[in-house]
């Protein structure tokens, strides 16, 4: 086992106001669904009412007490979140909706302006929808293909087979998730960014699974794209993150038009704004985005490092005690240096959502399904999987009703 | 709870469905599934005098659909199509005894339900359209 972590669930769960309602039954929730969103601390719901209650203002523009202090508080988030991933410049922070949105962004403000008919999009079969649709989308208008690198059994990406394919010359543009959401596969994104730009080809990441478990740093990586949600790391929904170098950004045409992205507008023609202005067109959803600041500050209180400690711990618990149960196929790599808090599996011939129905009744939220990755569960020969995934305020105790749980399952099916 | 749910004869109906399989000369076949679930059904239909002559479904997925078609296969053999058509939500959670299913699992079981309906639509399609139109609007049931 690996040493105890520095992270403290018992105080962290104090934080977290859901985690102490009660699921039917009288059951205490054990929230394993963390993948598809996280939950929020107080001081994140607090900072939103805050907002409404004391400074509500549209951003920006207007000149009295409130707007400047709206405004502030906003742009004080883009800061925290340059400096979360190490960006050079905060003018290099996208506020969109979503890591979809951010993806979309680059599919039709960079790709779209690039791609010929003859060219090509490279990414892997272990994507999200979300980073497989808008490419089919783009390169089906301008008549492009789309290529994608395979992903071998134990849900590994070959970084040969990778460096081979990037030396297509009509490749014009890669696109691959740091950490996958059904298998957890922490891919090798710093070594496919350098590969890549040996051939001059740009790279975006889709970062929606790592940036809230990891320090990722985006001039270390040097990837000239990255999404990410903050939905998905303990701040509230609506709120994506586009990152792009600035050279990228300057000559990218807007994504939408409208109010706060232009410089000025005449009856037949209209200058932008400045970067990243440019991109965030009408009025953008500031209550979310403050609250996103208070997300970062929690997790930056408890360290990256501790985070994904506790979390190679408890996977690592978590790997041990469901690989002994009868029946059970757990997928991913099984060493847990190369994989996040997911552990996607199957037990005996039992289908996903009849054991997510089954789990529920322990008070255990789990996902099942396709995980919007149905490109990965044709490769793994499934229709669907169940998935647990975890975050800073999940404990072995919930591993072991889990566990408990699984077993239930078991005999109910008669496995 | 669930063991309320995954009752002996659900079960017994996932483990050994009934009327499994295809029809070589089936008047009509359909396919639909559950984009969220995954759960997929084809129901294969023989009609003789306006009556199910033989009914049979292909499928993969949950107890609760796969369970759920079975048990419509059964229910709906060798009666009219006049009184199939009329089949709505409710008399399939009661034949599968789930009354209470959630939101989340009601399209589980009601799946199978309508890719036969969806198959009465197909067969009347060019025989009674006015008919059709009538059981494509009652297939909606979720």
């Amino acid at each position: 086992m690996l040493q105890s972590s520095t992270i403290d669930v018992e105080k962290i769960r104090q934080d977290f106001p859901i985690l102490h309602r009660r699921i039917k039954g009288g059951h205490k929730l054990i929230y394993l669904d963390n993948a598809a969103t996280t939950q929020k601390p107080r001081t994140v719901i607090d900072s939103i009412s805050n907002y409404y209650m004391n400074y509500n203002s549209n951003i920006h523009r207007a000149v009295h007490q409130l707007a400047e202090e709206a405004t502030f508080a906003y742009e004080e988030v883009r800061q925290k979140v340059a400096k979360l991933v190490n960006a050079r410049s905060a003018d290099e922070i996208v506020f969109t909706r979503n890591a979809t949105e951010s993806i979309n962004l680059i599919a039709r403000c960079w790709a779209r302006q690039h791609l010929t008919k003859s060219d090509e999009v490279l990414i892997t079969e272990i994507e999200h929808h979300s980073n497989i649709v808008p490419w089919q989308l783009v390169t089906g208008e301008v008549g492009a293909s789309l290529d994608y690198l395979g992903v071998g059994d134990e849900g590994r990406i070959d970084i040969e087979e990778f460096a081979q394919k990037i030396h297509d010359p009509n490749l014009k543009l890669v696109s691959v998730s740091q950490m996958s959401n059904v298998l957890g596969t922490i891919l090798p994104v710093k070594e496919m960014t350098k590969l890549a730009h040996e051939v001059n080809v740009p790279i975006m990441i889709d970062a929606a699974q790592s940036v809230p478990h990891m320090k990722v740093d985006v001039q270390d990586l040097d990837c000239d794209f990255m999404a990410f949600s903050a939905h998905k790391m303990l701040g509230p929904t609506g709120v994506g993150i586009l990152y792009a170098k600035r050279e990228f950004l300057e000559k990218m045409p807007p994504f939408i038009g409208g109010g706060d992205m232009i410089k000025e507008v005449h009856k037949q023609n209209t200058s932008f704004n400045d970067l990243p202005y440019k991109f965030e067109a009408g009025t953008p959803n500031i209550a979310d985005v403050i609250g996103f600041g208070a997300a970062i500050d929690y997790l930056n209180d408890l360290g990256f490092e501790n985070i994904r400690e506790h979390e190679m711990q408890i996977t690592e618990y978590a790997l041990e005690r469901m690989n002994e149960i009868q029946g059970i196929t757990i997928y991913g790599p099984p060493i847990v240096n190369e994989r996040g808090a997911v552990i996607s599996f199957n037990l005996g011939d039992i289908h996903p959502h009849d054991l997510a129905t089954i789990l529920n009744d322990f008070g255990i939220a789990m996902r099942s399904g396709h995980h919007c990755a149905q490109v990965l569960m044709e490769r793994l020969d499934v229709s669907a999987t169940s998935r647990v995934s975890f975050y800073v305020y999940n404990s072995k105790d919930e591993v072991n009703i889990l566990i408990d749980a699984l077993q239930s399952a078991r005999r109910l099916f008669g496995l | 709870m669930s063991e309320d749910i995954y009752r002996e004869i659900i079960l017994d109906h996932y483990r050994n469905p009934r009327n499994k399989g295809r029809i070589s000369d089936a008047d009509v076949s359909f396919h639909d599934s559950n984009p969220l679930c995954g759960d997929e059904i084809d129901i294969h239909l023989k009609v003789e005098d306006n009556i199910v002559k033989d009914i049979k479904f292909e499928g993969r997925g949950c107890a609760i659909s796969q369970a759920s078609a079975s048990m419509l296969t059964e229910m709906v053999m060798n009666k009219p199509l006049t009184s199939v058509k009329e089949l709505g939500k409710d008399d399939i959670l009661e034949n599968i005894g789930l009354v209470n299913l959630g939101p989340a699992r009601i399209k589980c079981a009601l799946l199978s339900l309508k890719v036969l309906k969806m198959s009465m639509v197909e067969y009347y399609a060019s025989k009674d359209p006015e008919s059709a139109q009538e059981i494509r609007e009652g297939s909606r049931l979720y």
